[in-house]
Formats: structure tokens, C-alpha cells, sequence
């Protein structure tokens, strides 16, 4: 039934180390960010709510990873690196961007502390070589050693409530004392408490070989179900993660997407930095929201966002049937004076204008395990 | 799998029409639900409304990404299924009882340019 599989087989497009056996699963398979990926295997829905209710695992291979090491490595991540990384424990993960001097977003991205001036850094997948040569253009000066190392790691992401004993009995790795948001090493493996799904989880990174092995163990014991792109996008979604490319980009700063408590203006110095202090003082031409619709039609990315007189105002960035809430809502990039919360806000959708309102734009309560 | 129902002409954009006298019914096949997902709103035109056939006169959302209805002939819709604006899952469920609009049929002929089950079914399997 999977008509795809010959073209996916000729296309350009990279493949994960598990891409065998997602088709082997019957998963509807898509291009995304360079790869050829799982979108879902059963349904969206279902995925969604097995993350949200039990357990789920994604093949995350195609995320970029990068490793900087050297006497000038910590010097160097804060120069790159919105978030401040200064005497931090070793172990400890910091989530923030890399920005363009203009303030726009190059990335955004997790850095690992993996030992004294010794980084892992975890990139986009539809960004890893313009990530990867922009870090090489700021080495300049520092004594480090950049070692781009995504052709190396494979990754899953175990999320979900049951992820905690899931990762111990299924895969008899520790993790029960795992802090919130820090990672240790086991092996030759990377596990951190972290994800992208707004529910307690794991990230683990290894090699290609360790990455096959621990996928099949997890799908052969039933405690875990596959889940694609798909669900990964409304789990992020909903509980109002960015996506690069949609809620952040070369035009969106992190000021504008209302993510500045990731930027730390308290440093001396990051690429950026003067840009986002300019912004703050002085406020940016448009923010990020998030709109509640009254009806069940759903906007999507790149929709127009209307005010009250029917003037274009903005545009969606992610909009989706929230599966966990039964709404309609997006986020959208809107001009800041529609930005305050209640603001009446109508989304064009086909031929139709469908009226809502700003709301917070968390549409479901993350449920982390901290 | 998918269920193919016999009797009824199929568009290549996986619409069914089922034809009563002057009018026809007409919905999305069970083939486009499989392909579809969860179906979360359906976007209907309104009584009166003309079609045009090979034009767009709807949308099915599903969770994945909003899908163009497109008619399989020319006329004016007499009514359209109002269970669906509530439960669009419908379409899931059961999509050749659950009809999305009625027409009243301008130029019958158009129906030639349809397939039947057979050749629908041999078009989904290209």
C-alpha cells in the first residue's frame, strides 16, 4: 500500500537510521527539513493522545547535533548563544537562539553542558548547514575545536507520563533522578530529560546501531507507540512551543515571539544582543499571540489575520484543531497593537472570515516532571 | 482497507456523486477518509449556492491539512448535511451514508466524464 516507497527510495532527501523500519510499520513517510520522515503510522489522533495519556517514541534523527570543545568553548557558546551558560553544573541544558546582529533568529536550539568547556549543541534539522557554516564564521578569535557530528548520532525522543519506566525496564537505562532539562552519559550514549511534546520524557542520543537497537526494543514491548512528525507538531503546538520557520526566523526575534526570557540581556555581550535591548526599549512592530476561534474551521500557516474593520493585521503561524481542548485556535504574528489579551481578532480562512479572540497562546498545560 | 460502494460515480479528486432522478448527492469516497484522517470541520457552501463542476465548493479539515471539495458537476445546492457541522466525524464513520450536499443537476451529461467503481478503484491503485 505504500505507493511512495520507490520514489522515496530515488529522492534526494536523507533518511534516518530507521527509515527501513518506519516503512516496515506502514508509516506515511514525508519530506521534512531535508529528511524523509515518518508523518505518522496509525493516525495523528491517536499518537497525540497516546503521548499525551502513556507513551510514545519519535524518531528524531534527523535533529543536528554539534559538539565545541576547547579552552575558549564556554567564552565561544556565549557569544553565539542567547541564554547564559556562565559556571553552569556539568550536565545542565539550556534551551535559546542564535541570532543574526539584526536581532532575526538564526536558530533555536538546546546546548548540553557536557563537561568544562565542553558543549553539545542540538540544531534543527532544516537548518544544520546554515547553522553549522554560521558557527564557523564566528570562530574567529576563539581557540575551539567544532566538531559537526549529525551524520554520527542518531536520536529518539520517549515522551509521555509511562516515559520514566518506559526508558528503565524497556531500555534499563537510569533516569528516575534525571533533573528536568539536564542530561547525563551512559556508555557511549547522551540521555536528557528533556522534549518537545509538553509531557515529561527523554531525549537519547546514540549511534546509529544503539539508536536501532532501542527502537525495536521499544516498539517489540508494546509500552510505547510509534509517533511521527505529525502528532509532534499539534503536541508543540498546543502547548505553544515554537517551531523554527513558523513561530520563529531570519524576520522573527525572539523578542517579537515573547520568548526573551530565554535571552539573558544581563550578559556582556552575545551576537544580538544590542538588537534585542533596542527592542525591548523601544518595542517591535509586531508580536506573537495566540487566537481562540469562536467555530471549528481551522486556520493554518500563512492564513490573514483581519481586524475588526477587515484590514490585515497579520498572519498565522501554526494553526491547528487543538486536539487536547476542542478548538480551533493558531498563533499568529500580529501587528502589536492587536497584540493585548481579548483583542477581537477574525482569522480568513478560504472564503470565509471566522471571528475569535487573543488568548494566551499555551492552549494546554505542559506536564513536566521537574 | 478502503470500501468501495457500487452504483455511484467517482471524480479523479476522490468525490462520489449518487445520483436520484435530478439530483445527486455528493461526498467524499472512503478511500479519501482513509487518506484523510480525522476529519475535524467541514467547510459547506449554503443552500442555493451554485457548483460548477471541476471547482471547488468546500473544504474537509483533518488534522493533517485542509482538503478542497471539488464537484463533481454543475448545479444549485437544494441542501447540504447539517449533521456535519457538529459531527464531522461522520465522514470517518460511515462516508458514502454520509453525503456532505445535495444538487440539483443543470447538465446531467457532465456525469459521463465520471468513472465507475472499477475505474475509481483502479485509480487509487496507481
Amino acid at each position: 500500500m505504500n505507493k511512495n516507497t520507490l520514489t522515496q527510495y530515488l529522492s534526494m532527501e536523507k533518511k534516518t537510521c530507521l527509515y527501513d523500519r518506519h516503512v516496515a510499520l506502514g508509516a506515511l513517510m514525508s519530506p521534512f527539513g531535508g529528511f524523509i520522515m515518518p508523518i505518522q503510522y496509525s493516525n495523528i489522533t491517536d499518537e497525540h493522545n497516546a503521548v499525551r495519556q502513556h507513551c510514545g517514541v519519535f524518531d528524531v534523527s534527523h535533529m543536528g547535533e554539534v559538539r565545541i570543545t576547547g579552552p575558549d568553548a564556554e567564552k565561544y557558546v556565549q557569544h553565539i548563544f542567547t541564554n547564559d551558560v556562565a559556571g553552569a553544573p556539568v550536565g545542565q541544558i539550556y534551551y535559546g537562539m542564535m541570532l543574526y546582529p539584526n536581532g532575526g533568529t538564526v536558530d533555536d536550539l538546546l546546548v548540553y553542558k557536557m563537561g568544562e568547556n565542553d558543549f553539545f549543541l542540538v540544531i534543527n534539522a532544516a537548518n544544520i548547514d546554515k547553522d553549522v557554516a554560521w558557527m564557523k564564521e564566528q570562530t574567529a578569535g576563539f581557540d575551539i575545536k567544532l566538531d559537526h557530528q549529525s551524520d554520527f548520532y542518531g536520536q529518539l525522543a520517549v515522551q509521555g507520563p509511562e516515559a520514566e519506566t518506559v526508558v528503565e525496564e524497556v531500555l534499563g537505562i537510569p533516569c528516575k533522578e534525571l533533573k528536568f532539562y539536564t542530561a547525563k552519559v551512559v556508555g557511549d550514549i547522551i540521555v536528557s530529560r528533556t522534549g518537545y511534546t509538553g509531557e515529561d520524557g527523554f531525549e537519547i542520543y546514540g549511534s546509529h546501531e544503539f539508536t536501532q537497537q532501542a527502537w525495536d526494543k521499544l516498539i517489540q514491548s508494546g509500552r510505547c507507540k510509534p509517533c511521527g512528525l505529525g502528532c509532534r507538531d499539534t503536541l508543540r503546538f498546543e502547548v505553544g512551543l515554537p517551531l523554527y520557520g513558523d513561530e520563529l526566523s531570519a524576520d522573527i526575534s525572539p523578542v517579537m515571539a515573547g520568548l526573551s526570557m530565554f535571552c539573558k540581556l544581563d550578559k556582556p555581550e552575545f551576537i544580538g544582543k544590542e538588537a534585542l535591548v533596542e527592542q525591548k526599549a523601544n518595542g517591535v512592530p509586531q508580536k506573537l499571540v495566540g487566537i481562540e476561534l469562536v467555530d471549528k474551521a481551522i486556520p493554518r500557516h500563512g492564513y490573514a489575520v483581519l481586524n475588526a474593520e477587515g484590514e490585515q493585521v497579520g498572519e498565522v503561524t501554526t494553526g491547528y484543531h487543538c486536539l487536547s481542548v476542542d478548538k480551533s485556535v493558531c498563533m499568529a504574528l500580529v501587528k502589536t497593537d492587536y497584540a493585548k489579551l481579548d483583542t477581537p481578532l477574525f482569522v480568513q480562512i478560504r472564503k470565509k472570515v471566522f471571528e475569535g479572540k487573543v488568548v494566551k497562546k499555551k492552549f494546554y498545560d505542559k506536564h513536566y516532571k521537574k | 482497507m478502503a470500501k468501495f460502494e457500487e452504483g455511484l460515480r467517482y471524480s479523479e479528486s476522490h468525490e462520489y456523486i449518487r445520483v436520484e432522478g435530478e439530483y445527486g448527492y455528493i461526498g467524499i469516497s472512503d478511500y479519501a477518509q482513509h487518506a484523510l484522517g480525522n476529519v475535524v470541520y467541514v467547510d459547506m457552501p449554503e443552500v442555493d449556492d451554485e457548483v460548477t463542476a471541476g471547482e471547488e465548493f468546500g473544504a474537509v479539515e483533518s488534522v493533517k491539512a485542509a482538503s478542497d471539495l471539488i464537484s463533481p458537476v454543475s448545479g444549485t445546492v437544494v441542501e447540504v448535511n447539517e449533521a456535519l457541522e457538529d459531527t464531522p466525524e461522520l465522514l470517518n464513520e460511515d462516508a458514502f451514508a454520509n453525503w456532505i450536499i445535495k444538487v440539483q443537476l443543470s447538465d446531467p451529461s457532465e456525469l459521463d466524464n465520471l468513472m465507475d467503481v472499477e475505474a475509481y478503484k483502479a485509480h487509487c491503485n496507481e
